[in-house]
């Protein structure tokens, strides 16, 4: 028998191209090969009119192409001429904007797109960039939350009060949180903020196009999320159908959420300036447009109202938080959405209202990064829980466990709607014994000695704890396609992107396990639309839940159809049947016959092309009575299926972490960091606890090192690897522990629930739980510097609260 | 106003890059980084930041590892340059960096690996037992955004147990 | 990201590449091209020329002679830092080199080069002005030499002028008996500090230099100063300014914190 594969911790297949230096990422493309090259002239305004944009002598420089402003669009395809898509309606979101592939008339934040050169080499464009002289009219810009709920200045004139949406949920009856609040025993307000950040993954944006005038086919390869939603929006933009276009993602340098976002300007500049050329042109996004030019998150500023009792149980909260979305809102109210909801992690307040407004600044907009509001909604609760206990003075694991949702509650119905426009309902979960198991880990009960000890030696240190539900595997649908060839080989389609999670192993390992095939002979592609046409994408946590239930279910189909072909060749009963390393055989007989042949034999043919083949065709095989394809039948060996799921699996977690602070440099060290995760049944751990430690330093790099640091003008003052400060290995623990907890989905036939953003979301709350446990007063803005603490301590001690 | 570029100077250059000799005609303000990728077609080295920060173009220049958006390409004539393609045997092989990254998982979407590689291969060969601080030092230059180093780490100590292992074979 | 086009030269005599540098004002020296490159690259420099002096002969030499460590301009900080040499002779060198970016920049980058390239944040100008070393400079009106207290004008600026070379640094040997110690703070480790100090401790004298608190590199003589005292007294000679990842005010703790730190364990270098 095969082992089975699932929950082993296979290498990855990934790596034998990537460490050879053969990973084909986006800029890897069509090297030499007459590519041109794009350039893009970007505002150096966060806020202003355009009165004149003058080009000429621009194409004068050797090696220049083209030069466009917004004035050219309409004339290379009249929908080019269009604001960009707002991708996610919303009903509350009445006043959403989103901007143009050029700047129209103005622009709103420093980076916006506002030429695009096309050259010989980045060089040459770049050369060219600086040639073209645009006469701005300053307005004054709106930058932060505060100036945009002030609203002295609007980003757009025709936005009251610069808000794109206002939501309200409320789980209660009209009334009802009012008379909750005023009937319970305690009472505590919080004001909380959470700056900026950004994914900045390690390759930044790119996008690469070929036109085929002699198929008028348009072939795009770009460093995306979402190939499916990149390739709808190209035809349509560019006036093509949907037939004439393929996307390819090759191989992704991170994306974290920033590539989820689409189009981008360059993605439709791309693709129309190869085919009004006639060569092919890439654009390579440098690390100073990744900063000012693609995307951010987490801005927000936090207003909490609790009511509890003595034991801390919530009895009434209300929410409500002001959401930093930048100039434009194309993802919609997806990160505000997720915030009010997953707000709640494993809690079960009695009742519940969170109320957000989306503002308008002019700053780079917000779309999803990794944990996608999640984070900033656990640090909510999670500050709350905090100074909960710290006024009843109990335990802060105590006062957690009093609000729990208990294992035998679910499904538990939070009575709210989530992103998906699906019901909040959680699916299965184990919060106390996940609480146990952090306390054991990092080692709550013995914390108080070690401080002691500490203390001792003149050393200050404190211990944090943060927990959180995370709905995964958002909807629509997920499809796959699997294909054995008549090698015996099996090809795997999903249609969802990759960006180093390791899907073609993760998948494979599925594929191998229900075909009982060898892992070896099974090659995945993921986010090529010529392989499977309908898919999402990667976001959400949702890869290994939707890809791999469709991937399950379309190996089992292409099983069923092994099985019966198998049957008949045999000529056995299909139950006495079984697969191993690819050779179907009887039980308890020598009778055999391997897959490949299967394949032969399900296509019936009328030309053979080798040895094998001669099995399948006319004279060779069939019952001369019946058509050689039967009605209800397909020529060849393959499986497709679909997994569309009611609603979201929700993962859950906690991080505990000691830190020490340093009395005079408030230096932040961390002594230990751990986790306890549960996202269901596990493929393979390996790449589950990979993607843990990712998330857990790029949740330090969150809450001690990351911020985006604008001026009052707008100006980004740190778009730069060296003053935007993500951190190395000496930033990062030494040594993350890390505890698992399985409790199956029952919404998918594999029991997997998400784990890509898990590891990031609790950062915020976690460090900013144990540094107040270190200094003895509430941190309530993060990230924290050294600096920060510091000047709060100053603070502190200057008016005494 | 930028400088007209029409005329632009070339530089004719001969690039010794894993042993091969390579002429090309630049012009003087090519990066290294941009000519082994777009002149030479040698994409295995990427491109994280320009300015010096990421490491993920790291290569080594006389087997010392330096960021190649940092140097130009005009400067390279005579220098042995190894990149990422340079590493593994000749037959296809994985080198011991190679093969430690593979089995402990240290890479994930594999786009800064290159310059962690090229950097671990030159740090192995002049510290070939490195303690597990000595190992987090050796990659303290290059940033990595997927894996939280956890395992880069495990790496760098996995590589040099797999070198040493191949050395002592070697010498019975 | 790309640089804008430059002529290049790349002289194999040092007279060759005086007269260059004579004939174009605009162009510029490239040495290590650690600090420069960048620069370039985001357009934020776009000389005319650049006279590469990588080829030029002898410059890459470390001596110990006449009481002094001679840098040469072509000498990586790696080689410096490896040097058993100059540890001996002059230790604070090592020292402050160990905090010099990472290792990967420190193998292309040049201590001579990061001291014309006079940055208030860079710990060898600092370590310069400490040792009250000089700097030896040639063009085609003949060589000088430079002594670092007249050497770091304003940040980012020195007294080079436009058609000189920086040929080698030189750092007096410490004299027996005395101590000498450096440590910094930056956000991550490699990244410019947000304080940093230098000291020498010898016989009765304490002096301190500061990296990142003041416009240009700045000693402070500390001697006789008590130790409750040394970071109130060195901050009386420094200007600590706010910038994206500390205030003024943490700074100037800093200062405190490690003024205390580095001079006491100057002093126990000196007495070891």
């Amino acid at each position: 028998m095969t082992t089975k594969l699932m929950g082993q911790g296979v290498q990855r297949v990934e790596d034998q191209r990537l460490l050879r230096g053969q990973g084909r990422f986006v800029d890897d493309v069509l090297v030499g090969q007459g590519t041109l090259h794009v350039a893009v002239l970007r505002s150096p305004h966060a806020h202003a009119r355009i009165r004149d944009i003058d080009v000429s002598g621009v194409l004068d420089v050797e090696g220049v192409h083209a030069v466009w402003t917004y004035d050219d669009l309409a004339g290379l395809a009249p929908n080019m001429a269009d604001p960009l898509p707002l991708l996610i309606p919303h009903p509350a979101l009445t006043q959403g904007r989103t901007q143009y592939a050029l700047a129209k008339d103005e622009v709103n934040y420093v980076g916006e797109a506002v030429a695009f050169v096309v050259a010989e080499d980045r060089y040459l464009a770049e050369d060219a960039v600086g040639r073209i002289q645009v006469d701005y009219e300053l307005l004054p810009p709106v930058v932060g939350i505060e100036a945009a709920r002030a609203a002295d200045q609007l980003v757009h004139p025709d936005v009251p009060g610069n808000v794109a949406a206002r939501l309200v949920q409320d789980t209660g009856a009209p009334g009802e949180l009012e008379a909750a609040m005023a009937a319970a025993p305690h009472r505590l307000s919080l004001d909380l903020t959470v700056e900026r950040s950004a994914c900045t993954p390690l390759e930044g944006r790119g996008t690469v196009a070929r036109w085929d005038p002699d198929t008028n086919r348009m072939t795009v390869w770009s460093s995306t999320q979402t190939s499916t939603g990149v390739r709808a929006v190209v035809a349509a933009k560019l006036g093509l159908d949907l037939g004439q276009v393929d996307v390819v993602t090759p191989d992704v340098g991170g994306g974290f959420g920033v590539k989820i976002n689409h189009p981008w300007p360059e993605e439709l500049l791309v693709p129309l300036a190869a085919r009004a050329l006639g060569r092919p042109v890439k654009f390579t996004e440098d690390r100073r447009e990744h900063f000012i030019s693609s995307a951010h998150e987490r801005g927000q500023l936090q207003h909490i109202e609790v009511g509890f009792d003595d034991d801390g149980r919530l009895q009434a909260l209300e929410v409500t938080f002001w959401h930093d979305h930048g100039a434009y809102i194309p993802y919609g109210l997806i990160v505000p959405i997720i915030t009010s909801t997953q707000l709640l992690g494993p809690y079960k307040p009695r009742v519940y209202r969170v109320t957000f407004e989306s503002l308008y600044t002019n700053t780079v907009m917000v779309t999803p990064y990794r944990g996608a509001g999640r984070p900033q909604g656990c640090y909510a609760m999670e500050r709350t829980m905090d100074a909960i206990a710290a006024y009843l003075g109990k335990d802060r694991t105590e006062v957690r466990a009093a609000n729990f949702i208990q294992p035998d509650e679910f499904p538990y119905d939070q009575r709210m709607t989530f992103q998906d426009g699906r019901e909040l309902e959680y699916d299965s979960g184990d919060y106390p014994a996940m609480l146990e198991k952090i306390k054991a880990l990092i080692g709550w009960e013995e914390f108080p000695r070690f401080r002691e000890e500490m203390a001792a030696q003149g050393r200050q240190v404190g211990i944090g704890l943060a927990c959180y539900v995370e709905g995964t595997g958002v909807g629509p649908y997920e499809g796959a396609h699997v294909h054995i060839e008549t090698s015996g080989k099996v090809k795997v389609a999903t249609g969802l992107t990759s960006q180093g999670q390791g899907h073609q192993t993760a998948f494979a390992q599925l594929v191998a396990d229900e075909l009982g095939v060898r892992f070896e002979d099974v090659e995945v592609v993921t986010g090529d639309t010529r392989r499977m046409a309908y898919a999402v994408g990667t976001f959400a946590s949702r890869a290994a839940v939707m890809s791999g239930s469709a991937i399950h279910l379309a190996a089992k189909r292409a099983k069923e159809k092994v099985l019966r072909i198998a049957a008949e060749a045999l000529e056995a009963s299909e139950d006495d049947l079984e697969i191993v390393d690819g050779i179907v055989s009887v039980r308890g007989t020598t009778a055999h016959i391997d897959l490949g042949t299967i394949a032969v034999l399900s296509n019936p043919l009328r030309y053979a092309f080798d040895e094998r083949s001669k099995l399948a065709t006319q004279f060779s095989v069939g019952d001369p009575g019946k058509p050689p394809v039967a009605e209800d039948d397909e020529p060849g060996l393959e499986g497709k299926d679909f997994y569309s799921p009611e609603r979201s699996t929700f993962a859950s977690g906690m991080h505990a972490v000691i830190v020490e602070t340093d009395p005079r440099t408030a230096e932040i060290k961390i002594l230990k960091y751990a986790v306890v995760h549960d996202c269901g049944n596990l493929i393979n751990p390996m790449i589950v606890e990979g993607q843990i430690h990712g998330g857990v330093a790029q949740g330090v790099g969150g809450a001690l090192y990351e911020r985006m640091v604008y001026d009052e003008s707008g100006q980004l003052l740190n778009a730069s690897f060296m003053d935007f400060l993500m951190p190395y290995v000496t930033e990062v623990p030494d040594g993350i522990a890390i505890d698992h907890l399985e409790t199956p989905s029952p919404l998918n036939p594999l029991g997997i629930k998400g784990a890509g953003e898990a590891g990031v979301i609790p950062s915020a709350a976690v460090f900013a739980s144990a540094i107040s446990d270190a200094e003895g007063f509430p941190i309530t803005a993060m990230p924290i510097s050294p600096s920060d603490l510091f000047q709060l301590r100053r603070t502190l001690t200057e008016e005494p609260s | 106003m930028s400088p007209d570029t029409s005329t632009e100077e070339r530089h004719e250059v001969v690039l010794t890059v894993n042993g091969v000799a390579h002429e090309v005609s630049l012009p003087a303000r090519r990066l290294l980084s941009d000519a082994l990728r777009h002149d030479l077609g040698l994409t295995g080295t990427h491109v994280g930041c320009e300015h010096g920060v990421c490491g993920a173009c790291t290569v080594l220049l006389d087997g010392a590892p330096v960021r190649a958006c940092l140097v130009l390409a005009v400067q390279c004539e005579g220098v042995e340059v190894t990149t990422v393609e340079g590493l593994g045997g000749p037959d296809g092989s994985l080198s011991p960096v190679q093969q430690a990254f593979a089995e402990c998982h240290g890479l994930q979407c594999g786009f800064c690996t290159p310059g962690f590689l090229t950097t671990v291969t030159a740090g192995l060969r002049d510290n070939p037992t490195p303690t597990h601080e000595e190992a987090r030092e050796m990659v303290a230059g290059n940033l990595c955004r997927c894996t939280g180093y956890q395992n880069i780490v495990k790496a760098v100590e996995r590589a040099a147990v797999i070198a040493g292992d191949a050395t002592a074979e070697e010498a019975r | 990201m790309k640089p804008a086009p430059f002529a290049y030269h790349r002289p194999g005599s040092l007279a060759d590449a005086l007269a260059i540098l004579a004939g174009d004002p605009d162009a510029k020296v490239l040495a290590g091209g650690q600090s420069l490159v960048p620069l370039l690259s985001m357009r934020l420099a776009a000389p005319s020329a650049l006279v590469d002096i990588n080829a030029l002969p002898g410059l890459a030499d470390i001596t110990v002679t006449d009481g002094r460590v001679r840098v040469g301009a072509l000498a990586r900080h790696a080689a410096v830092l490896a040097s058993e040499e100059v540890r001996r002779h002059q230790p604070l060198l090592a020292l402050a080199l160990a905090h010099v970016a990472h290792a990967t920049i420190r193998n292309r980058g040049t201590s001579v080069g990061s001291i014309v390239h006079a940055d208030p944040s860079a710990e060898l100008p600092a370590v310069l002005a400490l040792l009250d070393g000089a700097l030896e400079v040639a063009s085609v009106r003949g060589t000088r030499v430079i002594p670092a207290s007249e050497l770091f004008v304003g940040p980012l600026e020195s007294a080079l002028e436009h058609d000189e070379i920086a040929t080698a640094a030189l750092f007096p040997v410490l004299p027996a008996g005395a101590g000498v110690a450096f440590e910094e703070i930056a956000r991550r480790h490699g990244d410019y500090a947000m304080c940093g100090v230098a000291a020498v401790v010898d016989g009765d004298s304490v002096k301190a230099a500061y990296v990142s608190v003041s416009e240009v590199p700045t000693v402070v003589d500390l001697t006789g100063v008590p130790d409750a005292d040394l970071g109130e007294a060195a901050l009386a000679r420094l200007d600590p300014a706010d910038d994206i990842h500390a205030t003024a005010a943490y700074r100037a703790e800093l200062v405190r914190v490690l003024t205390e730190r580095v001079v006491a364990r100057a002093r126990g270098e000196a007495a070891a």
